[in-house]
């Protein structure tokens, strides 16, 4: 019970605790699939209060984890241009690529930039119209609506030097593509709770009946994980497998209808390659071809990239909960915050960086934590 | 990034033709577009995400978010300067550094 009296409300947690302890009969491995989760979970050791039989296993959902190598050395090539301005959200500064990384670029004299919004990257762009910006267009359900929104408005506005980089993945497919794995132990899911406040839950009955399995979307405090488990182990226990909204005061079941709608508009859906994981059908977005010339890669034309990922990152297995981080051989040793291999130990959503913020002493000290296999 | 934090309106204005309101982040001000939650008034709580109001959100579980965020230091990593918690990160010196930190107050 070491962290539970930094909870919000330790007696809340105490009590949604002692339920699940209550519920429990056997064992059960859920995924969260969201980084953020992922993240607070560490953080507070909700792993380690929870009952044994109860195993987190930490999904893909951090989406500057799984862009594509060749996606990060296509920004960074693009971002070597003297003639562009090449924005970005701050988590993909030191996401490795082939040999280097953006922090890199901006040392070498690349005018990269930081931005909070896509929308101040086309602000930069009506600032600069003698130069080329990109912005660099990854993440979730979540992140595509405001990207799709910039790109429809440099449209409308006439911005003509503005261009989306464009790696966008969906949750969906994922999780298909976890439960079709044939080492796949996972048993029910904690659905990203803000990707759901925009996509509503209309993709997950199919999923949770097709599969057997209970998904129950979930926030990302301390609490609302706690609820999201307890409900969740409360279905398995029943034998149930249905979807439920353990998040309602941020997610409508119909989701953000403009934003469907923008979506919709600006995308299309577009096989993807994950990092570390491969292609995944159907799993992403990519520019509709009426927005063809926002599209940096075909405006900049990037090829003739040799793209080689480090033979000794295994983030694709810890990604697809395979392995958790801290049996990796690399963990902590070559491979740190300060000397990344890959992206799940830069990003602070990334399941290695989490481990090794929060979990390093542990590592030091002890075996591995303690696994408990489902079979 | 995948976070979104809670904010409160404190103004809406029309802006090249669109919807934006300025926005408080438990003491960090900054601007977000209205278009994907048109019906968004002064004084209301929405979850903002990169910039983007997505989900309207009641004043109690607003506030509470954001004293657990503000508590955590959470708020620091979404608003901070990216560039500085980079090169700590990296151990690495900081490359243009007065033009980083003016990108990031904009």
């Amino acid at each position: 019970m070491k962290y539970i009296d930094e909870f919000q409300d330790p007696e809340l947690a105490r009590g949604l605790l002692d339920e699940i302890r209550s519920t429990v009969t056997r064992p059960w491995a859920l995924m969260e699939v969201c980084g953020g989760q992922t993240h607070t979970i560490i953080r507070h050791g909700i792993d380690q209060l929870l009952p044994d039989q109860v195993e987190l296993i930490h999904g893909p959902g951090c989406p500057v984890c799984v862009t594509p190598l060749e996606v990060i050395d296509k920004a960074l090539e693009i971002a070597s241009r003297p003639e562009v301005i090449f924005c970005s959200f701050g988590d993909m500064l030191r996401v490795p690529g082939t040999g280097r990384d953006l922090f890199r670029v901006r040392s070498e004299g690349g005018d990269v930039r930081v931005v909070y919004s896509p929308l101040d990257a086309l602000k930069i762009a009506q600032q600069n119209p003698d130069r080329e910006v990109v912005f660099f267009g990854i993440g979730f359900e979540t992140t595509a609506p405001p990207n799709a929104m910039t790109v429809y408005q440099a449209r409308r506005l006439g911005i003509r030097n503005f261009s989306l980089l464009v790696s966008h993945v969906r949750v969906p497919p994922a999780i298909e593509a976890i439960m079709r794995s044939p080492n796949c132990r996972v048993q029910a899911f904690l659905a990203a709770g803000h990707v759901c406040s925009v996509m509503g839950l209309g993709e997950y009955p199919e999923l949770a009946e097709r599969f057997g399995v209970p998904i129950v979307v979930t926030g990302f405090e301390p609490l609302d994980i706690l609820e999201g488990v307890r409900r969740t182990v409360v279905q398995l226990e029943r034998g149930e497998h249905s979807v439920d909204n353990a998040y309602p005061r941020a997610v409508r079941p119909e989701g953000n209808p403009a934003a469907l709608a923008m979506l919709e508009d600006v995308f299309e859906v577009t096989d993807r390659a994950w990092r570390g994981i491969g292609v995944i059908p159907g799993s992403g977005w990519r520019l509709a071809p009426r927005y063809r010339d926002y599209d940096a890669e075909y405006r900049f034309q990037v090829s003739g990239i040799d793209t080689r990922e480090p033979a000794q990152c295994r983030s694709g297995e810890v990604l697809q909960g395979l392995l958790k981080p801290h049996e990796c051989e690399a963990f902590g040793t070559v491979c740190t915050p300060r000397t990344p291999l890959g992206a799940t130990m830069v990003s602070s959503e990334g399941a290695c960086a989490a481990y090794y913020l929060y979990r390093r002493l542990d590592m030091n000290k002890t075996a591995p934590l303690e696994a408990s296999p489902v079979g | 990034m995948c976070l979104a934090v809670p904010g409160r309106v404190l103004e809406i204005e029309e802006r090249d033709g669109t919807r934006m309101a300025t926005v408080d982040f438990g003491g960090v001000v900054k601007e977000a577009c209205l278009e994907y939650l048109p019906d968004l008034q002064v004084g209301e709580y929405a979850i903002v995400h990169v910039g983007f109001a997505l989900q309207k959100l009641d004043e109690e579980s607003a506030r509470q978010t954001l004293e657990l965020f503000t508590q955590l230091g959470m708020l620091q990593e979404e608003f901070g300067d990216p560039w500085e918690m980079a090169a700590e990160a990296g151990g690495l010196p900081l490359p243009g550094a007065a033009e980083a930190s003016q990108e990031a107050r904009q």
